[in-house]
């Protein structure tokens, strides 16, 4: 009981240092490294909604782009004032009913992440009928649908133009607060006898289901969840570009995430943080191997996407060395630090995890 | 009682049950034994509601559980211990046990029913936040009745329990099966080790494709001239 008590006051305190933390981020960080940050939440977001689906309920699903932008677009088409739809729209005017709609911030956000789960809803009754790699293909192609959608729809999306000057609502407090209550609702879904029958699905689909777990009903759960949170992280990301089109959710940008999870670690919410975190900021610091290069052997003169070549070494040298990722399924937890040692087995000071 | 009758169970254009008949009394242990595809599976997953029936009945103290979601069927007290073990690998033996009461509603017993499934197996408890997964078979098996056991089980139905383990698992879980029957609750058992199911079953039913054969006291087949020929293999 005593070990248990030190571990709460350790989570409060910790959570007091990170709340002050992003005080001081605020503070000191220049526009630019503000925007890496910021950016970080987001892919956190989106990291833990994919694993969720692939790495807690084990169905492989490749949709995220497209629900992604989903979730942009309905954030941003409620948010816009009039006058801003009206002078984006200059080609073919917006549908009526939606020029007039203008909610803020908070209600679009919530309203992004519900529509996105309810198409998500419709999807998962839909394909969730399918396994493995048609489940992949199916969710692929139902990306790539709604991006056509929104390439097309141009009285309501503005089609190939995309959406430019949205409000600039996606501030480090809004981004990061998302980012930690996506990240303690799952937590307590996971611990939940919701998140137990997710994994057992994921284990065992037929053991699962001999234990009276409605398999497909969880699967759609599952399903909706991820996609209402990846919706909110569309919403998040549209506001924080301030310019959306449907290229950016083109099918490859699911694998940008997936990249995230794979690395992190299939099934873990600490693996998929460290790791969105990691990638998000190792796409700038690596920034340099685009520009002229200069090995004493060898001068180059800037390669455009060379710093993704240093992604792709890296995921095969983790699926050929360390399939689990960096946590494979285990999480974060104050008693696994004393273990090896980095804390105190009692009493014991704070240590930032 | 567990009356099933003239159940049919169909996969694509294969007949693979062909209206079978059996009870098994409250209390009792019945086995059912049979060749490769006899449909003794079948027969277990079909009373699950994991494969769909075709035909027939299987009554559950005169109430019709055919056709009833699998949650349901688990609530009224059958559970299955499937065949291959099928626990959770990347799950402890917490969590495990945790999904055998899954759909339970009188939670506040499950954490007794826990206790009493650590002292049937106390190696589950020594391990209890191990993953189930770096278990050996013996122990897996001991794992999966453990898990139906926090369901609460009137009827536990086995499939093939003692596959692929160890002569000392075996005598182990034919024990506990004798333990498990012997604190009240009724067992079908389905095995291809005919000798050792026919001893502790009351009654046993022969499966030949997808038909039950003939039926007896388990004693009294151990000495049938057909059983010993084609299970026990005696000439």
């Amino acid at each position: 009981m005593k070990s248990m008590s030190r571990n709460a006051w350790l989570t409060f305190a910790a959570s007091l240092a990170g709340i002050a933390l992003l005080f001081v981020f605020e503070e000191t960080f220049d526009r630019f490294t503000m925007q890496i940050f910021k950016l970080c939440a987001i892919n956190v977001i989106l990291a833990l909604s994919l694993n969720l689906i692939n790495g807690f309920t084990g169905l492989f699903s490749l949709g995220h782009a497209g629900l992604m932008g989903l979730g942009a677009y309905t954030c941003a088409l409620l948010a816009m004032t009039p006058a801003q739809k009206e002078d984006n729209f200059f080609l073919q005017p917006i549908v009526p009913w939606l020029l007039d709609v203008h909610l803020p911030f908070l209600p679009s956000l919530l309203a992004a992440g519900l529509f996105t789960g309810f198409v998500g809803w419709l999807l998962g009754v839909v394909a969730l009928r399918l396994r493995d790699d048609y489940l992949a293909i199916a969710t692929l192609g139902f990306s790539e649908i709604i991006r056509v959608v929104l390439t097309n729809a141009q009285p309501i999306t503005n089609g190939a133009l995309g959406l430019k000057g949205l409000p600039r609502y996606t501030t480090m407090w809004w981004a990061w607060g998302s980012a930690i209550a996506v990240t303690v609702f799952l937590v307590l879904l996971i611990k939940s006898s919701y998140g137990r029958a997710f994994k057992s699905i994921r284990d065992n689909e037929i053991a699962a289901e001999a234990m009276g777990i409605d398999v497909f009903g969880m699967k759609v759960l599952s399903f909706t969840i991820s996609s209402f949170l990846c919706g909110i992280a569309g919403g998040l990301l549209a506001h924080y570009l301030t310019t959306i089109d449907p290229k950016q959710f083109f099918f490859l940008k699911t694998f940008d995430i997936l990249l995230i999870v794979v690395l992190g670690g299939v099934g873990s919410i600490t693996g998929s943080i460290v790791a969105a975190i990691a990638v998000t900021a190792s796409m700038e610091i690596l920034r340099f191997l685009d520009g002229p290069l200069n090995l004493g052997f060898l001068v180059t003169n800037g390669t455009p996407g060379l710093r993704m070549v240093f992604f792709s070494a890296l995921l095969m040298i983790v699926i050929i060395f360390r399939q689990q990722g960096l946590m494979g399924t285990s999480e974060f937890s104050w008693d696994a630090l004393a273990r090896i040692g980095l804390l105190p087995r009692r009493g014991g000071k704070e240590r930032d995890g | 009682m567990l009356s099933i009758r003239n159940l049919s169970v169909h996969y694509g254009g294969i007949h693979a049950l062909r209206g079978i008949s059996l009870d098994v009394p409250a209390g009792g242990i019945v086995t059912l034994i049979g060749a490769n595809g006899a449909g003794k599976s079948t027969t277990l997953n079909a009373i699950m509601g994991l494969v769909r029936a075709s035909g027939g009945s299987v009554a559950w103290n005169g109430e019709e559980m055919l056709g009833k979601p699998t949650k349901n069927i688990v609530q009224s007290g059958i559970v299955l211990v499937p065949e291959g073990r099928r626990i959770f690998p990347n799950l402890t033996v917490d969590e495990n046990l945790s999904l055998g009461a899954y759909a339970r509603a009188d939670r506040s017993e499950v954490e007794a029913d826990r206790e009493r499934v650590f002292g049937l197996f106390p190696r589950l408890e020594e391990r209890r936040r191990q993953k189930a997964g770096t278990f050996s078979g013996g122990e897996q098996q001991m794992l999966a009745v453990g898990r139906a056991l926090m369901s609460k089980p009137a009827v536990l139905m086995m499939d093939e329990p003692s596959l692929g383990l160890a002569p000392l698992f075996v005598r182990m879980i034919f024990d506990i099966i004798r333990q498990i029957n012997a604190a009240g609750v009724t067992v079908l058992l389905v095995e291809q080790n005919a000798k050792a199911a026919l001893e502790v079953a009351d009654t046993g039913y022969v499966m030949e494709t997808g038909a039950i054969g003939f039926s007896g006291g388990g004693r009294e087949l151990l000495d049938d001239e057909r059983v010993r020929r084609a299970y026990l293999g005696e000439i």
